[in-house]
């Protein structure tokens, strides 16, 4: 049956062949993204999660939450990739895919039920940190069978393009989630989105998840899987031929260290990187940072589909190398350009543009103690709005003392935009997310035609995943790091220095690419 | 060409020595024994995890590259 799947599929016509495609590609896309959705919809609501379910004050609950933010990226998926990517090699493409979208989707869904921390105590964030582990686990399994199975429909001379489908997803996904969150939290007052309202997202999954199942579990297995299963010609243990086998090997680490891994990097500060720099390093008020980024990313994303076509014309190669020598040398300006759009000493004061009040409540843990905030909001001429929120820890004997001398009081701050920075911060923000088209755009292609069909699942979801999850993974951690010691040592650019971690690793990756890689595109079909 | 692969493959090694020696003194190392939790867990992740892909796979790529596995004939 598998050979005659494969013998139909090739006698079929370009056109008959083009809507076989678009059904895959539909089924395909549909589920990675929804997984993509899955896995960001936690990292948005991180705030949320940690006040349920890993309250700050207790350590144990603190480190579940370490655990759970950075396993599920460093360890989970790379685990996945390899765990999936054998069973894909084994059993086939099809079923794989389908059990990953079935583990993601129910553990996303699930999430959004556990009760909070203080109502079942630790289990709480046990079974967060356990599905959250899940989910890294599914998302490792679930890119490289998605890519991998388009790829064996795509005619070679499209696969760029087909496959660029599948790259849309993990950005679709990112604008999905937070449009949902804005959603809800539109539709809620704060006070229910704090209470309930949350769960929302997660249970919205559940419904994507059933639909995308249907849809997927009546696609019929890849021809060229199904040709090599028939023939007797897969792989008896994926892993040993794609790691233990130097000449596989060697494609292995080509493809982490002279594309995955700038890929990965380009990818975090692109999308996550931009995000945190905006909020926590310029201090704009978070909802408008979630809208310009969303705004940002939906006006990028067909750039993947571009990229993924034109690395059908020119090779992948060009396109991604190309993608990361800009990335490189225009980092720097366009994260200063962010940084000196809101400049509040250049701005002007709007007459009575300043309000001062002050609040008192009862310390939420020491009832005799109090907290006193001084909020201050300074309005400018361009529209501009700058809220200042000095937090005083009062005891009944006058201020809080810590090592001698009165408590530091908290302060915080945070700056409505006006709309011509938004655009310009929107415009700086699109470039980045082009930037990531160009690199991750070809990539699927590039990664399927690295390997051969009786490991390509396994071989190409380990680099993927390493690149990705651990390299640009790691970037918020490393660029926070550096930006910090940065700014303790006094540097003038400080707010640039994280930048050199994205800046350095696609540096390394742009050369072994450049020197290692062939241009030409390779046929998967040889 | 291949000759530019193979000297490189000295450059991979070296940078992989460069990034162990850094990965443990500065982050590592002091990430483990810093007492605090949160540090605990991202020492272990960068020191068992991190660097042994970096350092360990970026070794065996400059190996490969200076053993002449990435030349023309044998891509």
């Amino acid at each position: 049956m598998s050979d005659s799947h494969h013998e139909h599929y090739e006698n079929l016509s370009d056109k008959q062949k083009n809507r076989t495609i678009w059904s895959v590609i539909m089924a395909s896309s549909l589920g990675t993204l929804i997984e993509w959705y899955d896995f960001y919809i936690f990292g948005s609501l991180a705030v949320v999660l940690a006040t349920k379910f890993f309250p700050a004050d207790n350590p144990t609950a603190a480190f579940l939450s370490t655990l759970a933010t950075f396993a599920a990226g460093f360890v989970v998926r790379p685990f996945g990739a390899l765990f999936f990517g054998r069973l894909g090699d084994l059993i086939g493409r099809k079923y794989t895919f389908l059990v990953t979208l079935l583990i993601m989707g129910f553990s996303t869904f699930l999430i959004g039920c556990i009760p909070s921390y203080e109502t079942i105590g630790f289990m709480a964030p046990v079974l967060v940190l356990i599905l959250r582990l899940l989910q890294g686990l599914a998302l490792g399994g679930e890119y490289g069978g998605a890519a991998t199975y388009v790829a064996e429909y795509a005619q070679p001379h499209r696969r760029g393009y087909w496959t660029s489908w599948i790259q849309t997803t993990a950005t679709a996904g990112l604008f999905i989630s937070l449009i949902v969150i804005l959603i809800t939290k539109t539709s809620l007052s704060a006070e229910e989105f704090d209470t309930w309202g949350w769960r929302v997202p997660f249970w919205i999954s559940i419904l994507m998840v059933v639909v995308s199942y249907f849809i997927r579990k009546n696609m019929k297995e890849s021809p060229l899987f199904a040709k090599a299963k028939s023939e007797g010609k897969t792989s008896t243990n994926p892993l040993k031929e794609s790691f233990g086998n130097r000449f596989n090997f060697k494609f292995v680490l080509l493809a982490l260290f002279g594309a995955a891994m700038g890929q990965g990097v380009i990818w975090y500060t692109g999308q996550f990187y931009a995000m945190s720099f905006m909020q926590k390093v310029m201090n704009i008020d978070t909802t408008q940072v979630d809208s310009l980024m969303a705004l940002a990313l939906f006006l990028g994303t067909p750039f993947f589909v571009f990229f993924g076509w034109l690395s059908d014309k020119v090779g992948r190669k060009a396109v991604m190398m190309t993608g990361m020598l800009v990335a490189i040398l225009a980092y720097r300006p366009i994260y200063s350009a962010m940084f000196n759009s809101i400049d509040i000493a250049k701005k002007e004061v709007a007459a009575g543009g300043i309000t001062e009040s002050r609040t008192v409540k009862v310390h939420d843990k020491v009832a005799t103690d109090s907290l006193i905030t001084f909020h201050k909001e300074i309005a400018y001429t361009d529209g501009t709005l700058l809220k200042k929120d000095s937090i005083v820890h009062w005891s009944a004997a006058g201020p809080v003392m810590k090592d001698g001398k009165a408590e530091e009081p908290k302060v915080s701050k945070s700056i409505k935009i006006s709309d011509d920075t938004k655009w310009y911060l929107v415009l700086l923000v699109f470039i980045q997310v082009i930037f990531v088209t160009m690199v991750y755009g070809p990539i699927a292609a590039f990664l399927v035609e690295m390997f051969p069909v009786r490991i390509r699942y396994t071989s190409m979801s380990l680099p993927y995943h390493i690149g990705n999850g651990v390299f640009g993974g790691l970037l918020p951690a490393v660029a926070t790091y550096l930006v910090t010691t940065g700014k303790d040592a006094g540097h003038a650019g400080w707010y640039l220095e994280g930048l050199w971690y994205p800046i350095g690793v696609a540096a390394v990756c742009l050369v072994i690419g450049l020197v290692y890689i062939k241009n030409k595109n390779q046929n998967i079909h040889d | 060409m291949d000759g530019l692969k193979k000297i490189l493959g000295i450059v991979w090694i070296l940078l992989a020595l460069v990034v162990l020696y850094f990965g443990l003194t500065v982050m590592g190392i002091p990430k483990l024994t810093s007492g605090k939790q949160e540090d605990l867990v991202f020492g272990i992740i960068i020191v068992f995890i991190l660097l042994p892909i970096v350092s360990g796979g970026l070794g065996v790529f400059g190996y490969y590259a200076l053993s002449g596995d990435y030349s023309e004939e044998k891509l």
